[in-house]
């Protein structure tokens, strides 16, 4: 049985109690007007939220990984919009801490803590579940590289939004996944750097999410993030930190609609009684609280892995996985307890659903996440 | 600067059970939460250490060993240590009984931490809401007091504070020298919430207990049930005094001028 330390719950406590007062409220007028929750914000970075896996000696809170999956958790279960927000922030951070120099530790770690928010930059038109085809090219050039192309569907940039940019580009072709790809880290300033679509989402409403073009954009030398070629590699250890970040949200949300549900199904008075009362919505309830449960088991093991340093791919993809295929499984159930009321826009449950459908689909569908646990199990058992 | 700042752990909820027989309030099964007010004056408190880092916060409850809750609470806002009054013998204790307690538990803590320059309390407990047991625990400490503080700096040559506090439809600054004691109402800004760092610590700070022995030289008669004079026979919300006219013209010689114009009008002049 996992259980927190006294901190874990600490902090567990210190975020539920700020996302019920200051989320919970606005995160209906959040989605209703697709408004970037930029108070919010400012305010988990006050709190260190957003420098949380960040140490101390860069200003930040110095949390472990299941620190941050529980933070991402509660938030989730007010806002998925501002967990989303939340967690490619955090991210970043984890890559830049992994992979960055301490010029860029130094430079851009402090503007993190404070809220300033990191977008990662992987997705392309053609480049999705793929990442071999990708087109966004980095030349090399004297002292640097200039980059061009257009990255798609990127968390964290916006018109306003975003402070720096993780971005994965080709500087080998004929490599591709294999060495030929390079990560660069820079700021959204740097010029050649533009704004994109931004786009109108069916869920995560509240979360900007636009594209991001490249047109001749110098990039000295110093602003790789790693080593020249490392490119997808980074992109995979990332990942592994996001899968984790997106069970995170997964269970939270998924906790959040069976509350909506369970809540609703004891109010409604049908036949004289409350629905709950009916042995059919109590299997669904079950079936509900059982699956949290398991999903929250395996998206903690996930996390605690990775804090210990061990290699978590299949336990990430895992997570992700199944926490994400829970949530839909719970909004999608939970509504169905509200009945005709779940699908109008005056209960929470209708957001949650939206919100839900995502997670299967991004940081890999479950379709790749499948792949990568099946290739994973298949050499651990032959 | 040397601040204490006096909180105390409520009832969260409007629907308050009140003993039938004792006419004190029933605790048991009702969450608790640092009275709203107290958080307000713990802020004032943070907002002259912002300017003032060399500030110290301390701040002190008198409850059973349950309020440490609080504590840990404003230490993670704000506060720099904490104390917790706590004895059998305090029981009871109606606000003239709780503030002589804490006026005590003052010179107690006070021997530790230094002479506090400023005493912050909130207005009210939003349990029992006298609004009594500040303003109290100033005339115990022979201290100056403002109530109805919204926000406060200090004075210029540093002696004291300035305090602006709220009346019934105006705002007036209120200088006041230290050594003395504020409490505060809701001003226009919310509270800061706590910080990670702040939180870790103060989940495991140890908090000192100013307990049944710790005032030897106490009177034992002042403190407790049996040293609460209040006897509460019933409670009411009394009734607001509505309407009223406001006269603000464009100069106060026009709205002198109005104000006879509208008295003779009514024959009263």
């Amino acid at each position: 049985m996992f259980e927190f330390t006294e901190d874990q719950l600490a902090i567990q406590e210190m975020v539920r109690e700020f996302s019920e007062k200051e989320i919970r409220p606005i995160a209906q007028d959040t989605d209703k007007n697709g408004s970037f929750p930029e108070k919010t914000i400012k305010e988990l970075a006050e709190m260190g939220i957003m420098g949380l896996n960040i140490p101390e000696e860069y200003g930040g809170s110095g949390l472990d990984e299941i620190s941050k999956a529980i933070v991402i958790s509660e938030i989730s279960k007010c806002c998925v919009s501002t967990a989303e927000i939340v967690a490619v922030h955090l991210l970043t951070n984890d890559i830049i801490l992994r992979m960055g120099t301490e010029e860029q530790k130094q430079k851009w770690l402090p503007n993190a803590v404070e809220g300033k928010l990191g977008a990662f930059c992987l997705t392309e038109p053609n480049a999705g579940s793929d990442a071999g085809g990708l087109k966004t090219k980095a030349e090399k050039t004297e002292g640097g590289y200039i980059l061009n192309g257009s990255k798609l569907f990127i968390s964290n940039f916006g018109p306003e939004e975003g402070d720096h940019l993780i971005i994965i580009a080709l500087t080998d072709p004929e490599k591709k996944t294999h060495g030929g790809m390079t990560a660069f880290l820079i700021g959204r300033d740097t010029p050649g750097v533009q704004v994109g679509k931004t786009e109108d989402k069916m869920g995560l409403r509240g979360a900007v999410v636009s594209e991001v073009i490249l047109d001749n954009v110098y990039v000295p030398e110093a602003e790789v993030l790693g080593k020249p070629g490392d490119g997808f590699k980074i992109a995979m250890i990332g990942l592994d930190g996001g899968r984790i970040g997106i069970a995170a949200q997964a269970t939270g949300l998924a906790e959040a609609a069976l509350s909506e549900g369970v809540k609703y199904a004891n109010q409604r008075l049908q036949f004289g009684k409350p629905i709950s009362s009916n042995q059919g919505l109590q299997w669904y309830i079950a079936d509900m609280g059982t699956r949290i449960e398991a999903a929250k088991m395996l998206m903690l093991e996930a996390a605690d892995k990775r804090q210990k340093g061990e290699k978590v791919t299949k336990y990430a993809a895992m997570a992700k996985y199944f926490c994400s295929e829970t949530a839909g499984y719970v909004c999608d159930l939970s509504l169905q307890l509200h009945g005709g009321y779940g699908y109008m826009k005056d209960y929470p449950i209708e957001r949650m659903y939206r919100d839900a459908r995502i997670m299967r689909i991004y940081e890999g569908t479950s379709e790749i996440q499948k792949i990568v646990i099946s290739r994973e199990v298949i050499k651990e058992y032959t | 600067m040397n601040i204490l700042v006096c909180v105390k752990q409520v009832p969260d909820t409007t629907e308050i059970k009140i003993d039938p027989v004792k006419h004190t309030l029933v605790r048991a099964g009702v969450p608790s939460i640092l009275n709203p007010f107290d958080g307000f004056a713990l802020e004032a408190a943070a907002r002259l250490k912002d300017k003032d880092p060399g500030t110290k916060i301390v701040v002190v409850t008198m409850g059973p060993p349950q309020a440490t809750a609080v504590l840990k609470e404003a230490l993670s806002i704000a506060a720099d240590k904490a104390y917790l009054v706590s004895g059998r013998t305090f029981g009871g204790s109606d606000t003239l009984a709780t503030s002589y307690i804490l006026s005590q538990a003052v010179r107690k803590m006070e021997e530790t931490e230094g002479k506090f320059d400023a005493i912050f309390c909130g207005k009210q407990a939003i349990d029992g809401d006298t609004a009594q047991v500040g303003p109290e625990l100033a005339e115990h400490l022979g201290l100056p007091q403002v109530t109805y503080g919204l926000t406060c700096e200090k004075n210029a040559d540093g002696s004291g504070l300035e305090v602006v506090q709220e009346g019934d439809g105006y705002n007036q600054v209120i200088g006041i020298q230290f050594p003395c004691l504020v409490t505060f109402t809701k001003p226009s800004f919310d509270p800061r919430f706590p910080t990670i760092k702040r939180k870790l610590a103060a989940n495991r700070a140890n908090i000192p207990v100013l307990g049944d022995d710790a005032f030897p030289d106490i009177d034992t008669s002042r403190i407790g049930l049996k040293g609460s004079p209040t006897h509460v026979k019933t409670t009411f919300t009394p009734e607001q005094k509505t309407g009223g006219v406001i006269i603000q013209e464009e100069s106060e010689e026009e709205s002198a001028k109005k104000l006879v114009a509208l008295l003779g009008e009514k024959k009263v002049v």
